[in-house]
């Protein structure tokens, strides 16, 4: 597989410590932030105070995640975003009134995914000009469903969103939970090695006798299938649907991949890191409220915090020659 | 998966300009022939500012694999700003306000290529971060605040000569000379041969680096200039003036015949691709569709165009 795992392997040990540390950088960034959160206001170290601080984290994580199944293929979507937001309109006028309408609706666009992706593959197109397509598809339907926000997430929904676990707050175990299986499907079963292979080397699963093009199209499949979630916990934090709502999911996806250790390359992905760079990359916007940062500068200081952290994992790794 | 299977009959460029002209016409026939002219006039317009941040987009894309600018409309808005508030709505100093435009945008994409070479990032996770920090200084210096351009600059982008507008005429004489560039100077044949083999383009002499760095500061300064011109077509800078070109500048481009994989880049395609962009637009404002059926149906159009001109490909 690609360099990470290479290094991993054969590595002498001081190049092991070093991908470990760099795999380690999104959790150091996170408790580093937290810490300096907690620091300035000791109350939101609670029950209370986390789920106010992680409240909307849950969206994110999913739609993160399945940018990064598309992003193990070596592909991008820039739909995503559009895409949750589609949901959160499908949700808010039909889920409460006619749920098997909602549901077809669902699968229709998971199958839409899922077509999509067959298209990119049959025809070898970029993903990223298709991607950008339905991303105009995407918020073209959601605009004609619903041309301002509204509608209402159904009962059960926004109850389920408020719903407070024993223990730890629900966006938290919601996090862990979704790293874990993430986790345990793509970095340690034997299918996410397939998937990943295919990523970093297609030719090479399709003589182990894989179907790539089944691959692909369940890859895109269970993306559209991940967006469809996060649409719907979004819906169940923000009680209505809007078109506009997400559509910076679809960047801040792409970044928190790549700051969990992913590639564009294809092939590198991990859902654990991932998880961690949806993570930072929220709670970014309410640690600079925290330091009284002017909203005029939130937006440049969070372009400084990607610099940062991904600055940090240019000085682990090893200096090529 | 380079092979064509479809025998190219016409050049991929071409399908822009035949799916343009086939919009024109059906948006003609409803307004009546009497309209014809102001429609393709406002199309060309439009279509100018498109093409010249497309241009840039082109430079970088083509530059490598990966390589892909998503700072273009915040360097658009920080441009526009800069330059307006150098000008003071004063028509003496238009050209200081030129001068200013065109050096932020060619810092910005300077700045844009160290971060990818010195930190190595992926070009979209640089860009972006970088555009990030340009919003704030946007915000900064103009907020929310609208700010006007000189009057000679407001008039100078719809002034026509011989009933033909300048503006547009001015970017399809920048299309060829990039043309040009690409094919004969050492500059174009270095970025295109950086875009085909880093390894092959390094050995044969090429300073990769530098070519690179010349496309983003190129990217920069097209889209620093485009938003200087925005600013005086539309009657002042505002925040939000260069939003519309963070995915259309992709999409003109690749429409346009340009490669994503690099190495491969189509100047003349990008006016295809941005007059069918347009004159979309204004189709379905004549037919009086609501606004997500013009979105919908772009992203339609967008995918069967890529889907169906045959041209090698590849991934991504």
């Amino acid at each position: 597989m690609g360099e990470a795992s290479a290094v991993t392997m054969a590595a002498p040990p001081w190049q092991r410590w070093r991908s470990l540390a760099e795999a380690g950088l999104p959790f150091a960034a996170l408790i580093v932030m937290l810490a300096v959160i907690i620091d300035i206001r000791p109350a939101v170290f609670s029950y209370f105070g986390f789920t106010l601080l992680f409240k909307l984290t849950t969206p994110l994580i999913l739609a993160a995640l399945g940018q990064m199944l598309i992003i193990m293929l070596g592909d991008i979507d820039l739909s995503n975003g559009s895409f949750v937001g589609l949901v959160t309109c499908i949700t808010a006028l039909f889920l409460t009134d006619n749920p098997g309408l909602a549901v077809a609706a669902y699968v229709a666009l998971v199958l839409a995914y899922a077509a999509f992706g067959l298209l990119i593959h049959l025809r070898a197109l970029p993903s990223i000009v298709v991607t950008l397509g339905m991303s105009f598809i995407w918020l073209g339907a959601a605009v004609m469903l619903l041309p301002a926000p509204g509608g209402l997430a159904p009962g059960w929904l926004s109850g389920f969103m408020d719903w407070r676990p024993p223990l730890l707050p629900l966006p938290i175990w919601a996090a862990i939970v979704v790293a874990l299986a993430g986790h345990l499907v793509i970095t340690r079963s034997s299918y996410g090695t397939i998937l990943r292979g295919t990523g970093d080397n297609p030719r090479a699963t399709a003589r182990a006798g894989w179907s790539v093009v089944a691959i692909r199209v369940a890859v895109y499949a269970a993306a559209g299938g991940l967006g469809v979630l996060a649409g719907l916990t979004l819906t169940g934090l923000t009680t209505s649907g809007d078109a506009n709502i997400a559509p910076a999911y679809t960047l801040i996806g792409v970044s928190a991949v790549i700051l969990g250790g992913g590639s564009f390359t294809g092939g590198i992905v991990s859902p654990v890191g991932t998880v961690a760079g949806a993570l930072v990359l929220s709670l970014a916007g309410s640690l600079l409220s925290f330091l009284q940062v002017s909203p005029t500068w939130q937006v440049g200081a969070q372009g400084g915090i990607l610099f940062l952290i991904l600055a940090g994992r240019v000085l682990l790794r090893e200096v090529p020659q | 998966m380079s092979t064509v299977r479809i025998g190219p009959l016409l050049p991929p460029w071409s399908y822009g300009f035949i799916v343009a002209f086939a919009l024109w016409i059906v948006t003609i026939s409803a307004t009546g022939p009497s309209r014809a002219g102001g429609t393709l006039v406002a199309t060309v317009a439009f279509a100018a500012f498109s093409v010249l941040v497309g241009t840039g987009q082109m430079l970088v894309i083509a530059s490598g694999p990966g390589n892909i600018d998503l700072s273009i409309p915040s360097v658009m808005t920080l441009a526009a700003y800069l330059a307006m508030s150098a000008m003071h709505e004063s028509d003496g100093l238009v050209f200081l306000g030129l001068a200013v435009a065109l050096g932020v945008g060619v810092v910005a994409g300077a700045l844009n290529y160290a971060a990818i070479a010195l930190l190595r990032l992926p070009p979209i996770i640089a860009t972006l971060a970088w555009s990030f920090v340009f919003q704030s200084f946007a915000i900064d210096f103009g907020g929310e605040a609208t700010l006007k351009p000189p009057p000679v600059l407001a008039a100078s982008t719809t002034f026509r000569a011989a009933g033909i507008p300048i503006l547009p005429g001015a970017v399809v004489v920048l299309t060829l000379i990039v043309m040009v560039v690409l094919r004969r100077t050492v500059f174009g044949r270095s970025l295109l041969a950086a875009g085909q083999s880093e390894r092959a383009a390094y050995l044969a002499g090429v300073e990769v680096g530098w070519v690179r760095l010349w496309a983003y500061a190129l990217c920069g300064g097209l889209g620093a200039l485009a938003g200087y011109l925005l600013a005086g077509f539309t009657g002042g800078a505002a925040l939000n003036m260069g939003d519309i070109y963070l995915m259309e500048s992709i999409a003109v481009v690749v429409l346009g015949g340009t490669s994503v994989a690099g190495g491969d880049a189509n100047a003349i395609g990008i006016w295809g691709a941005a007059l069918f962009f347009n004159l979309l637009g204004i189709m379905l404002n004549t037919f009086r569709f609501q606004a997500g059926v013009r979105l919908f149906l772009t992203g339609v159009l967008i995918i069967a165009i890529v889907a169906l001109v045959p041209h090698a490909r590849a991934r991504a």
